[in-house]
Formats: structure tokens, C-alpha cells, sequence
């Protein structure tokens, strides 16, 4: 098959730059839909000298937009849920910020699981419903983290 | 149908000129000698087109495919040009690009930006300017194509006897910017 010549990056964006704004708003709604949006063509961008062909761009592009959405649902799992009841009164568990950089390399799950329990004190079943799982999948994702915190500091 | 909405549209153009990812940025605008396609590389103007259509892929052949249209990259040529237009302006404050030209064009043409408003000189004397007194066909031909005209002024070189000769955008833009100048009336 003939290779189908790379098209200037503005044909490319035209061509696409609504159906992947569709896409997002519906993934993440209008807000954060904007952010991804411009986060998606920086992305591409960056790659498009690197591209070959021109035979999948749409696809490619697509790919590049649903990679964005999972980034900013993960950033949405961990921290969104942590906006809950009086941070006051857990004085005596670390901080935050403290638990914030402590678990920055824990995958988000797990590090949404420790920051929500022992942070902020919340039983496996408001973590559950925090991050989307069981109660059970939530202690598991959280001890998993501590184990993987205490292995780091050995 | 949802599209995406212009404030977003224009800031993510201008993000991706801000983190210098583009190889050219462009915008259209309208002239006296009809709508002109104008260019910037990192490195500066580096192209006025009588002829948009096509042109985008003319420049990806020449500074790469990162192309975008960028109007708030483009706004001092764009004002510079009507201030020209409207009489106003007499000389450009605008750094050309020519890195992707061959070199004799490229000595041509820093020489031609010598040449001032209003004046015109002829193909043998800007030949005889670079060196190459009997070259003036070949200035000819480097002038042909010469990818940044009103700013760099092919439309100052003139034939022997005075006659206009040629210009790639055709003619009467020549004669239009020479009467803008006031130049004609020296001609004849």
C-alpha cells in the first residue's frame, strides 16, 4: 500500500480537533475537558515529527486523547476524594502534605487508599466508594501501599 | 454538534508557538494586492505568499510539517504591512529567514533589502552589487523566487530600460507597489 504523505500540522488539527474535544467533554465533562484538550494536541505535537505515514492520524490522535482522560482520572481519584469530613480533628495522623510526598511513587490506587486511611482516618468502605472498588479491593490496595512504602525505606 | 470553542482554539495555538514546537507559524491577511499567506520560523519571517492555497505545503517542504496557524505570532508583520500599505511605513522592522535558500540567493537578497523605498535599481546593477556583474539572469532567477517579497523588494529591480520585466506574483502587483512607493515617476 502506498504510504500516505504526513499533512501539515494545521490540516491534521482541523481534521480533527472536534471530534477529539467531543471526546474528552464526554470522558471528563466541559471543565476538564479543556485542559485535556490542550494537553491531547501538545502531545501530539511533540510526536509528529516522528511519524512515518498518515494512515491511522485519527486513530492516533484518539489514542492520545484517552491516554490524557486516564491521567486526569487519576488525578481526580486521588485527590477529589480526600475533600471529606473535618481535617481538624486528625491532628495526630501526618499531614497531607507529608503523606502526599511520602506515597508520590505509589501507583494511584494504592496511593489514594493509604493517603484516604491513613490521613485522613476513613474506613475501607468510604475509601471503596472514594476510588471506585470494594471495601475489600480498598484494604487490599492500601496495605499493598504500605508494604511497598516499608520495602522502599529498608 | 459540539466544536471546540474559539478561546480554547486560539490558546492552544498560541501554547504550542509559546513552547517552540512549531517549525513555522502562519496567518492570513487581507491587502491591496489581495489576501497574502505570512510566515515566521523560529529564526523569522519566512514567507509572504500571493498564492495561499498550496503554500502549507510548500513550507513543510522547506522548514518541516509542525505547522500552525498562529495569528498572535504573526501580528507585527501583519501591522507592519498595512502601516506600509496605508503610507505610513517606509522600511520593515522584520528579521527575514533565508537559512533554507541556496547561497547565492541568499547574498541576492540581503543585498536587494538594501535597495530603499521609493528607489529602484535594475537586474545588471544588483549583479554588479554581488560580485557577479554578468550574472544578471541569474539574479533574475533568484529573484523569481524569492520567498519573502514586498519585504524583501524584488519589486525594486527593474530592467535596463526601465521596464518592469517580471514578478512571480504577476505585474500589476509590481506596478501597484511601485506607485505606493512613488517610484513610477521616475521611470518615465
Amino acid at each position: 500500500m502506498q504510504a500516505v504523505r504526513v499533512p501539515p500540522f494545521e490540516t491534521f488539527y482541523e481534521e480533527n480537533r472536534d471530534r477529539v474535544f467531543r471526546l474528552l467533554v464526554r470522558k471528563l465533562g466541559r471543565q476538564r475537558a479543556e485542559d485535556a484538550f490542550q494537553e491531547t494536541f501538545l502531545r501530539a505535537l511533540r510526536a509528529y515529527p516522528t511519524l512515518d505515514h498518515a494512515s491511522h492520524l485519527a486513530a492516533w490522535v484518539t489514542t492520545i486523547a484517552e491516554r490524557v482522560a486516564i491521567d486526569v482520572h487519576r488525578r481526580r481519584e486521588l485527590w477529589d476524594g480526600t475533600e471529606v469530613p473535618d481535617v481538624e480533628s486528625l491532628d495526630e495522623h501526618p499531614s497531607y502534605e507529608e503523606l502526599r510526598e511520602l506515597t508520590a511513587d505509589l501507583p494511584p490506587k494504592e496511593r489514594a487508599a493509604v493517603v484516604l486511611r491513613y490521613g485522613y482516618d476513613l474506613d475501607y468502605s468510604q475509601i471503596g466508594a472514594a476510588i471506585g472498588s470494594s471495601a475489600e479491593a480498598a484494604r487490599q490496595a492500601a496495605s499493598s501501599g504500605v508494604r511497598r512504602l516499608r520495602r522502599k525505606e529498608l | 454538534m459540539t466544536t471546540v470553542p474559539s478561546e480554547l482554539d486560539r490558546k492552544f495555538r498560541e501554547a504550542a508557538a509559546a513552547a517552540e514546537l512549531l517549525d513555522v507559524a502562519y496567518d492570513l491577511t487581507e491587502s491591496p494586492l489581495g489576501e497574502l499567506l505570512v510566515a515566521a520560523s523560529e529564526r523569522g519571517l519566512c514567507r509572504i505568499s500571493f498564492s495561499p492555497e498550496g503554500e502549507l505545503d510548500r513550507l513543510q517542504r522547506a522548514f518541516g510539517r509542525r505547522i500552525l496557524r498562529v495569528p498572535a505570532r504573526l501580528e507585527p508583520v501583519r501591522r507592519q504591512l498595512d502601516e506600509y500599505f496605508e503610507g505610513r511605513r517606509r522600511e520593515f522592522e522584520l528579521e527575514p529567514d533565508l537559512s533554507p535558500l541556496p547561497e547565492f540567493q541568499r547574498t541576492v537578497l540581503r543585498e536587494l533589502v538594501r535597495v530603499p523605498f521609493g528607489e529602484v535599481t535594475t537586474y545588471g546593477a544588483l549583479a554588479g552589487r554581488v560580485g557577479h556583474p554578468r550574472a544578471a539572469r541569474a539574479v533574475g532567477g533568484a529573484l523569481n523566487r524569492n520567498p519573502i517579497p514586498i519585504v524583501v523588494p524584488c519589486h525594486r529591480v527593474v530592467g535596463s530600460t526601465g521596464s518592469l520585466v517580471g514578478y512571480a506574483g504577476g505585474l500589476d502587483k509590481k506596478e501597484t507597489l511601485l506607485r505606493l512607493e512613488g517610484a513610477l515617476d521616475t521611470l518615465w
